[in-house]
């Protein structure tokens, strides 16, 4: 059990409201006085899952653990799932459809990113089914 | 830790206890208790938000009176640029400059003359890599103190993108007193400068500056003060006095995006308004906006010209500040060659404060943040303010904090009175006998 669970859910296909489960952690994490390049990492790195939610799982969930060592992120949908993940890690291989694209999204860089600014990430995926990535941050570890 | 100092104050006769400044308070530093609006003085960042709102004027800016100017013998007025926006059918700006001597300053120093050379100095420490200068990028402008004092609280990522450099009016009151001492030989606490304000903001600025040991400036007075009787100098004017030293760049500093556009290069973004500038610093933390050199933030709408102590609406002001533009050289006043003037530069690291947190201990700060989570699901989630605190969270926030009870809120209470009202009336028919008490 951690010392604070939050669960969130994120609506596929809305980039108005993207941001906002990222933004509410980030907001959380100032309050309970965090270390601040943890909190940094956590918002950049959640930011981008929650973006990947939107364009590519149709929507999901978004569940973060805190404790005074380590915040746990997990991202989970039933979207299409990813065929090749090590494909998906190369930075600038994206699927995402040209609309997405013209909003500046969509340059491939979600995964690379958030495996970047986080300590652990681990990408559970079926095709057809969803998928679950799951990511640690561990404060004064990088940065 | 030194006292605060705060322009923004509240005239407890005024206020009538109603959550307007609570609800727009951007860092929550406002509550009502015991019926009159309450500051949190360490939260405060004097944006002058609360006086905007206020409909009852109960908030208001403590300010430099007219008055204080005796205390010197030779008295220097600097001028905000954006007080040349507050006059109809200015075509010069001379006009203005010549009606602040008029009102008894001995020399009247533009802001814009000081912006000038900030906007080169910035110029040089953002581009000038043999300068051994390497500021993180995005940079974000330091005019506005509002917003240093906002990032400061909010963002403490963010402290060390802040442009190291003082404001102009600050290295305007340091040019102004150094020639005022060539040229009189009077020693320098003779000497007075007098800042021309649009905003609450730059006072506190002077009374309790952050990145420097001292202010040069020695008061700042409103604009709305000086406005009557300027106005009225500068219809009665015989001759005008040539004092006007600045361009397009330096007076274009009193508008949002002035600044930026300053730096010739195009890669920049400008806001202004509390709201646009908290949602920009949010997305500049998480590296959402990319490919910027520079981010140029405004507290008020409009930029400087929708200060609170303007008399003038905010774009009436920059229309017109426009024109004026129209007809002044690029730029007027330059710095010499070589790095920026130390003088120019901070004397402090900005450092972040953390005025909002829950708690220095971590553990601790958890544990009040789970209660908060608890007591904030037994709230309505109205946000009604009737608590006087600005939302059900921060009202949850404050009764795990102890500063007030959970039946402040008006729904917790009407619940627990519901409980008290089922017991008496579980009771009905049976009244205890005086024997039975006894």
């Amino acid at each position: 059990m951690s010392m604070l669970h939050l669960e969130y859910q994120v609506p596929g296909d809305d980039f108005t409201r993207a941001g906002e489960a990222s933004g509410d952690v980030k907001h959380k994490l100032k309050k309970l006085g965090y270390e601040p390049d943890a909190i940094r990492r956590v918002a950049i790195a959640m930011y981008e899952g929650e973006i990947n939610l939107v364009i590519h799982g149709g929507g999901g969930e978004a569940v973060v653990d805190v404790d005074p060592d380590r915040v746990d992120i997990a991202l989970i949908d039933q979207g299409p799932g990813i065929p090749d993940v090590e494909q998906a890690m190369q930075a600038g291989w994206s699927t995402a459809p040209d609309n997405v694209r013209a909003l500046g999204f969509g340059a491939g860089m979600g995964l690379p990113n958030m495996k970047k600014y986080t300590d652990e990430m681990t990408i559970d995926s079926t095709v057809g089914v969803g998928t679950t990535v799951k990511m640690t941050v561990i404060p004064g570890r990088k940065g | 830790m030194k006292e605060f100092f705060h322009s923004v104050t509240l005239n407890e006769d005024k206020c009538v206890g109603c959550t307007n400044c609570v609800k727009r308070c951007p860092t929550e530093a406002i509550r009502i208790r015991n019926g009159k609006a309450f500051i949190a003085s360490e939260r405060c960042i004097d944006c002058g938000e609360c006086i905007r709102i206020c409909p009852h004027h109960a908030k208001r800016a403590r300010y430099t009176h007219m008055d204080a100017l005796d205390k010197f013998t030779y008295k220097i007025a600097l001028p905000a640029p954006t007080l040349y926006g507050q006059f109809n059918n200015l075509d010069d700006i001379d006009y203005v400059l010549t009606g602040l001597r008029q009102m008894g300053f001995d020399q009247v120093y533009e802001v814009s003359r000081a912006a000038e050379l900030v906007s080169e100095a910035t110029r040089k420490m953002m581009y000038n890599t043999e300068m051994g200068v390497n500021l993180p990028r995005p940079v974000i402008s330091s005019a506005c103190p509002a917003v240093v004092r906002l990032i400061r609280v909010r963002f403490p990522d963010l402290c060390d993108h802040v442009l190291p450099l003082k404001s102009p009016m600050e290295t305007a009151a340091g040019m102004a007193k150094k020639e005022a001492m060539e040229k009189t030989g009077l020693p320098e606490e003779q000497i007075g400068c007098f800042f021309i304000t649009p905003c609450p903001a730059k006072v506190t600025d002077i009374k309790m500056p952050l990145v420097i040991e001292k202010s040069c400036v020695d008061g700042a007075i409103a604009i709305s003060e000086v406005f009557p009787q300027l106005s009225h100098k500068m219809d009665h004017l015989e001759c005008i006095e040539p004092i006007a030293n600045s361009g397009i760049i330096g007076v274009g500093w009193s508008t949002s995006g002035g600044e930026s556009a300053a730096l010739l290069n195009e890669k920049y973004l400008a806001a202004d308004g509390i709201e646009n500038v908290i949602r920009v610093l949010e997305e500049v933390e998480d590296e959402r906006i990319g490919d910027l050199d520079f981010i140029e933030l405004n507290a008020c709408a409009g930029g400087c010209v929708g200060g609170v102590l303007c008399v003038e609406n905010p774009y009436v002001a920059k229309a017109r500040i426009q024109r004026l533009r129209k007809y002044l050289p690029v730029s007027q006043n330059h710095l010499a060659g070589g790095p920026v003037p130390t003088e120019m530069e901070w004397e402090e690291e900005l450092e972040f404060s953390n005025v909002m947190t829950l708690s220095s201990d971590l553990g601790e700060a958890m544990r009040m943040m789970v209660e908060i989570d608890n007591i904030e699901e037994e709230l309505p989630g109205l946000d009604c303010g009737a608590c006087g605190a600005p939302t059900c969270r921060a009202f949850a926030e404050d009764v795990v904090k102890g500063a007030c009870r959970k039946t402040d809120c008006v729904f917790v209470y009407r619940k627990q009175m519901q409980k008290v009202a089922e017991t008496l009336g579980e009771l009905e028919g049976w009244t205890p006998s005086k024997e039975d008490g006894e």
